[in-house]
């Protein structure tokens, strides 16, 4: 090989086999590596696993009875002895409260995006591989649904279903189906039309596979990157919909809820009535550093 | 010396233009009805009788029956869609259930106090969220533009219900300085521009105003660093103009987009107070769902919930039609 000095003085080969060592390294090994050199987004999925483990081994961490009320202990102030956080209006021990809280209000959040992730994404894969009509009727009911502010259509269907954790999932979910099905379907367009699909194509390969092995592959990150940006505000819907009296129900232990029982209270003890909500904020805002920080690791772009 | 137009915004001609105002307000028609339809469905999805807020349980079978023919709640689904839309449309919406007053009269009360208030946190929130990222991206990458975009991501994740129970507690608990719930001395319903319904509004409109800050300054500071980097602007440095006049080209650039999220934050926080009212018992919309959920008042749901539908379908209307006039290049879609 010549070395014939390349536009930058450097010899041409060594500028080659500096490419090549780039692009051997595997597109999840970069995306780990970007990720490595990224503080923040390290910190907050320390502090988020924190959340999770914590709310998941409750029943391990937690030094009182979430359910025990004390008509004595009520409302008293944060580091009361026996009590590092408080108590709530009923006596319980705040600390332990926060901690059990955090199982539904994550179960809450979560779920609605997650079911939403699987009913959206496919429709959304399905209206834009096969274009046309499908797409035409998909897409115009899901501009219905946009046609409502999110916290308005999530008041609205709870509010008519009635209060409870399944009936706030249910409508949770139907707010998220329509953003994901529309970012899904605007991917998968993208991505249909690229040539080597086209390629696949003409060389035989069923509609399953190209979904499967081309598309797939090409539309999860994208998707998946967006769903994880939405968690954080279904958390804030999910507990909004309980501090409404619409999702959980007393005594259950839920950010929200608390937060309502705890706002009659706020002349007595004002700050130990915050810290339902600072709980939700803290949550809220890790998912979205988070999935700020895995965005800008798998390079996506929406 | 006049600034030249920036080379990136080619005049489309005037018909291209009018074309896609037409077809954009024709399509309102259709969404308008799916939302009736959904409304309507929403309604008729909640379990129990629609007039249990009504009727004591004890209450004799025939006059549950005549009560339920008063109503229509005896007609197939269909007929009782197409009568309610035929009602809808001349303005009718019913007949509050527990309150017995005319829904429409209950809305004209409420919707200007929930437009007071997402009005003004709009404005708030895009004053501050321009001033922010227009630093931010003009100062790209350094502590000034790390310092807005963290403001902006707190922004963006706080639960605003709990915002304004925490500014409750500073100012309302803690400083005495500012009153905690309500629109104006001894409940209030009627808006007044004095300065005790002025400092009532204060509280609730930084609340609301939060969520737009925080994603304004994100779209400005976005819009301004693309736009920064663009060759026009370049261009425009080395044709030797002032550095005034460049930022005027940047400005011009930044609008729509600014303008379009701006819109939608508008019809975002119309519809989307209700936890904010509740948090301040402000006489708005939010507090009219909060009672017909809760005393299951089901033509004051129904009604409410359209017309803030209604009102933010017709905010995206505008916003893409205002978008589409300064901005040709949205059109082309």
């Amino acid at each position: 090989m010549t070395t014939a000095p390349a536009l930058d003085g450097k010899p041409r080969a060594a500028v080659d086999a500096a490419q090549v060592a780039v692009r051997s390294r595997g597109y999840w090994a970069t995306v780990a590596l970007r990720v490595r050199d990224d503080k923040v987004t390290i910190v907050c999925g320390i502090v988020l696993l924190l959340i999770i483990l914590s709310a998941v081994f409750a029943d391990l961490i937690a030094l009182a009875d979430p359910y025990k009320a004390s008509m004595l202990k009520r409302l008293k102030p944060i580091g009361t002895p026996g009590y590092p956080l408080g108590a709530d209006e009923m006596g319980r021990d705040m600390l332990t409260r926060l901690i059990y809280g955090g199982r539904l209000s994550l179960f809450m959040g979560i779920s609605p995006i997650v079911i939403a992730f699987a009913i959206g994404g496919s429709l959304g894969l399905v209206a834009g591989f096969l274009g046309g009509r499908v797409n035409m009727l998909i897409m115009r009911v899901m501009d219905i649904f946009y046609a409502f502010p999110s916290v308005l259509l999530a008041v609205a269907i709870s509010g008519a279903l009635g209060a409870g954790i399944g009936n706030a999932i249910v409508s949770l979910t139907l707010v998220f189906i329509p953003p994901i099905t529309r970012v899904t379907e605007s991917v998968t367009t993208a991505v249909r039309s690229l040539d080597y699909v086209e390629a696949a194509r003409a060389s035989g390969a069923g509609s399953l596979t190209i979904i499967r092995v081309h598309i797939l592959s090409n539309v999860l990150g994208p998707v998946f990157i967006y769903a994880t940006s939405l968690i954080s505000v279904s958390i804030i819907l999910a507990s909004g919909l309980s501090f409404l009296g619409l999702g959980t129900e007393p005594p259950e232990p839920e950010w929200g809820l608390m937060l309502n029982t705890l706002r009659q209270s706020i002349y007595v003890n004002p700050w130990v009535a915050a810290l339902p909500g600072a709980m939700i904020f803290f949550t809220s805002l890790t998912f979205n550093l988070l999935s700020d920080g895995l965005r800008s690791a798998m390079d996506v772009r929406l | 010396m006049r600034p030249a137009p920036p080379p990136s915004l080619p005049r489309p001609s005037l018909g291209y233009m009018f074309d896609y105002v037409i077809r954009r307000v024709l399509y309102v028609i259709p969404i308008g009805l799916g939302v009736t339809i959904l409304v309507f469905a929403l309604v008729h999805m909640s379990p129990g009788d629609p007039l249990s807020a009504v009727v004591p349980p004890d209450a004799p079978e025939e006059m549950v029956q005549d009560l339920k023919k008063a109503y229509g709640f005896d007609r197939p689904l269909p007929v009782q869609y197409a009568t309610w839309l035929g009602r809808v449309l001349t303005g009718d919406l019913g007949v509050s259930v527990a309150r017995g007053r005319e829904v429409a009269a209950e809305l004209r009360i409420a919707v200007p106090n929930t437009f007071l208030l997402a009005v003004g946190g709009t404005l708030l929130g895009f004053t501050l969220g321009a001033l922010f990222g227009g630093i931010a991206g003009y100062f790209q990458g350094s502590w000034i533009d790390k310092l807005a975009t963290s403001f902006a991501i707190t922004g963006v994740s706080v639960p605003h219900y709990w915002l304004g129970l925490v500014l409750v507690i500073i100012f309302s608990v803690e400083m005495n300085v500012l009153p905690s719930f309500g629109m104006g001395p001894g409940g209030s319903t009627a808006w007044r521009w004095d300065a005790e319904h002025l400092r009532h509004l204060v509280l609730p409109v930084v609340t609301l105003a939060v969520i737009p800050m925080g994603l304004i300054t994100r779209t400005v500071r976005a819009t301004v660093a693309e736009i920064l980097n663009q060759e026009f602007v370049q261009a425009l440095h080395a044709k030797g103009l002032l550095h005034r006049q460049v930022l005027w080209h940047v400005v011009r650039n930044a609008a729509p987009t600014t303008l379009a999220v701006m819109g939608l934050q508008l019809g975002y926080l119309l519809g989307g107070s209700i936890l904010v009212e509740t948090v301040f018992q402000w006489p708005g919309t939010g507090s009219l769902l909060n009672s017909a959920i809760f005393e299951r008042d089901l033509p004051l749901l129904q009604g409410t919930i359209l017309v803030l539908a209604m009102f933010f379908v017709l905010l995206n209307l505008l916003v893409d039609i205002v978008q589409s006039s300064i901005d040709p290049r949205m059109s082309r879609q």
